[in-house]
């Protein structure tokens, strides 16, 4: 049960970061891909029904996480103390940005709310990928299951990490790279003219800077965290997961260049989710990899609740899961096709 | 403990280093929940309000209806979005701040908050989308289904909340694991908790009269500023009658049934609010009076003699405990300001009914929009109720003190132990500054709101 609940947040966190990836990555590549009011208003027009919808889903994932896992919860939310109120201001700035852009349309403002905007999109997907970075790596978890990160200690991995060092800096420009391309896509599927120019000009150029860092931080990771190279030296199935990985890469490479726009987007969520699960399988069974004892690593099964806290939330987790999946699917749908600026 | 207020005047580094950084994530919490309270009181209310709306709209098929629909629904939208972005903030507060509770209780309390991310979030975001766009884009039958989608979400929200915390003030259904931990051991009888049903109620009807109070007090600024009048008079109109209905069952059957909780589980917490320090017979009730804790007394007291023991227990003569009768460390540690949200509560509630009931009675007679005292009346009086509600929240939290789950886990046992004091300081002093922008730009939005007329609120 502890497996499955494990997957199950993988997979949240894997939902969460295809839909909400789309919405900060196309913040993070507004100013470069929109120059005009029109344009820029296309681009939030795109993202704009569902990107709360989309946040809901971290709620969901870090919901789970707290019942399936409190220990797990209880200490990484301690320890990633200070990265994590940054995650709040700045989805509160990002927020605010977009709702006063509807408010308070007045051309003077609009260049400080498109800014704040992109700016906290970019932030956000470097914290993001800073923090994915860290649980690969490990923290100094001690026997009580406790630790607290600076934000920055010697910018070296090893017995006493910050937030911020080598290895996760590299996270996270592969994160911002990958959610840019993911970002660059969807803009380019649901717009048209010279948006949809741009952003299929500058996803075309980010392919191979992204392939590259994707590379450079899969071997840095063996180095960093030796436990991800044994999962799968002993459990050779799991290659699954980065061949997954490669072929949405390729696939999406691919329709890129053909001009088939729904299919490169869709290349670019494979690629994604096969980025996460691999790191999920890499870690697996730990859940929060001690860098000073590995002894004192949170597993599936020191970070779960009792057997009847599993069980008994199934009756109510997947009839509400399959009741979101439903909804969504029902709010895609009302809101396909190519952003019409007529209807603003 | 000693109460925050004196960290912060006299200085004092307090001897524990531990304690200094409780004090700091008390008030954290506390400042954010308090300004996060502002939002959902009034979408909760509101939720109720714009159904009845559209159900009437739908049923007498008039424009006005729809466009009073139209108008509060552009409202809730925005108090919704403040909402959520407070919101989130207390959902990472329980592992950030209070992490050791998390770990203790996160078996327990994950599970009713994870439901109501699952349940009301998902349900709630996806109709609100229908009901801010859709008006001209779906039929009308797929708007009203919206309407009542966007109200089960928030009010499903509600019942979730509610039930958290009632298991912080009455835990049932779990047991202690070797090693602390607290194991749920049943699902239903954490979300039957007795202690749940008159909380939630009670909250709930607290959260429509906010959105009565504000919808009559809209109202009657139309007709004050002689614009707008179709739609002040129907403002005023739906304001008035749900704020009396509400106002009403804010102090019985829920306010009673409440209190009768509070006796029956936590009679400190009621001697303590009451500002009663020795067990009585036919105790009274306070209407004013400073707490004096030096000489265990009130100063200046005005009361009504056996009130108090009538309305805990129903009997004449019932004798009520007092504060000597309960050994010291279970007082709750922040008396005086418990004392002041008791009695700022009850005393504001039973303002509101006088206030609807005589508002009501001039409405019924037909001369309500005409008469010009009652509506400076009726539209200064739409804060009071945001500070009852604070109050109540305040009478509930700080009654719970010094635990964190009643009987079971103090509070000083419950906070981020290696999240000291700076760390804490640091991002409770950013939460006071990007609050203090929010509040002003949600001032701006609001006015903005108001000064366009209702009449021109479709999209």
């Amino acid at each position: 049960m502890e497996t499955f609940w494990f997957c199950m947040v993988a997979l949240m966190i894997a939902i969460y970061v295809i839909l909400d990836g789309f919405d900060l990555g196309a913040g993070a590549i507004h100013l470069l891909v929109a120059k005009t009011n029109d344009e820029r208003k296309a681009v939030l027009q795109s993202i704009g029904p569902f990107f709360d919808g989309n946040e809901v889903w971290l709620l969901a994932a870090g919901g789970t996480l707290f019942f399936a896992f409190p220990v797990l919860y209880a200490s990484s939310f301690q320890g990633f103390y200070l990265p994590l109120m940054l995650v709040l201001w700045l989805l509160m700035a990002r927020g605010l940005s977009i709702e006063l852009r509807n408010h308070l349309d007045a051309p003077m403002w609009r260049p400080l709310w498109d800014a704040g905007f992109c700016v906290s999109s970019l932030l956000l997907a470097i914290v993001f990928g800073a923090a994915l970075g860290n649980v690969v790596r490990g923290v100094p978890l001690d026997d009580t299951h406790e630790f607290f990160l600076p934000l920055w200690t010697d910018w070296k991995p090893g017995q006493n990490p910050g937030i911020l060092d080598w290895y996760t800096v590299t996270a996270s420009i592969a994160t911002l790279g990958a959610l840019a391309l993911h970002g660059a896509l969807w803009v380019r599927y649901k717009t048209e003219g010279a948006v949809r120019d741009r952003a299929a000009a500058l996803a075309r150029n980010l392919f191979a800077p992204l392939g590259l860092f994707t590379a450079v931080l899969s071997l840095m990771t063996f180095s960093v965290q030796p436990h991800v190279l044994e999962s799968y030296t002993t459990r050779p199935w799991g290659l699954l997961f980065p061949l997954v990985a490669a072929g949405g890469f390729a696939y999406a490479f691919a329709m890129s260049r053909a001009g088939k726009e729904i299919e490169a987007f869709l290349g670019s969520c494979v690629y994604l989710t096969g980025m996460l699960t691999s790191a999920a399988f890499g870690l697996f069974p730990y859940v929060l990899p001690s860098c000073v004892d590995p002894k004192a690593s949170l597993t599936i099964w020191n970070a779960a609740p009792n057997s009847y806290s599993l069980n008994v939330a199934l009756f109510w987790w997947l009839p509400g899961m399959a009741l979101a999946i439903a909804y969504f699917l029902f709010l895609y749908r009302r809101f396909a096709g190519k952003v019409q600026l007529s209807l603003s | 403990m000693r109460p925050v207020w004196k960290h912060v005047l006299c200085g004092r580094y307090p001897e524990n280093i531990m304690e200094a950084a409780l004090v700091l994530h008390r008030l954290h919490f506390a400042f954010t929940i308090t300004f996060h309270y502002l939002f959902p009181q009034l979408t909760m209310g509101l939720a109720l309000l714009i159904l009845i709306l559209k159900i009437q709209a739908w049923r007498k098929d008039d424009d006005t209806y729809h466009q009073a629909a139209q108008f509060w629904i552009r409202i809730f939208a925005v108090n919704f979005a403040f909402g959520v972005a407070t919101g989130i903030p207390m959902e990472f507060q329980f592992g950030t701040n209070w992490s050791r509770f998390s770990k203790t209780a996160g078996g327990v309390i994950g599970q009713t908050l994870a439901m109501e991310g699952v349940y009301s979030f998902f349900l709630e975001s996806t109709f609100l989308g229908i009901l801010i766009y859709g008006e001209r884009r779906v039929s009308r039958l797929l708007h009203l289904l919206a309407a009542f989608g966007v109200f089960a979400g928030s009010w499903l929200s509600g019942f979730f909340i509610i039930a958290t915390d009632a298991w912080m003030q009455h835990p049932v259904g779990f047991t202690r694991a070797a090693n602390g931990d607290i194991q749920l051991t049943s699902l239903t009888g954490l979300l039957n908790n007795p202690w749940t049903f008159w909380m939630y109620l009670h909250n709930m009807t607290g959260a429509v009269v906010t959105g009565s109070f504000v919808m009559a007090s809209l109202g009657a600024y139309y007709l004050i500023a002689r614009r707008d009048e179709v739609q002040g008079r129907l403002f005023l109109r739906t304001g008035v009658i749900a704020a009396f209905v509400s106002a009403t069952l804010m102090a019985f059957p829920t306010g009673d049934g409440q209190g009768r909780n509070l006796a029956r589980w936590q009679p400190v917490t009621l001697a303590a609010a009451e500002g009663l320090y020795h067990t009585e017979k036919g105790a009274p009730i306070v209407l004013l009076g400073q707490p004096d804790p030096e000489h265990k007394r009130l100063d200046n007291p005005i009361f009504v003699p056996q009130l108090l023991g009538i309305l805990t227990y129903h009997r004449w003569n019932a004798e009520v405990k007092g504060l000597d009768d309960f050994p010291r460390e279970s007082w709750p540690d922040q008396l005086e300001l418990l004392y002041y949200g008791f009695h700022i509560m009850i005393g504001l509630g039973t303002l509101f009914i006088g206030l609807t009931a005589g508002a009501v009675f001039w409405l019924w007679r037909g001369k309500l929009y005409e008469t010009r005292w009652l509506l400076w009346v009726l539209m200064l009086a739409a804060p009071f109720p945001y500070i009852a509600n604070t109050c109540g929240w305040m009478t509930a939290e700080l009654g719970r003190q010094p635990w964190l789950i009643y009987g079971v886990l103090r509070t000083a046992a419950g906070s981020s132990a290696r999240v000291n004091a700076g760390n804490t300081l640091f991002t409770l002093l950013g939460f006071i500054g990007i609050y203090t922008v929010l509040a002003i730009l949600f001032v701006v939005l609001m006015l903005r709101e108001i000064e366009r007329a209702p009449s021109e609120a479709r999209h």
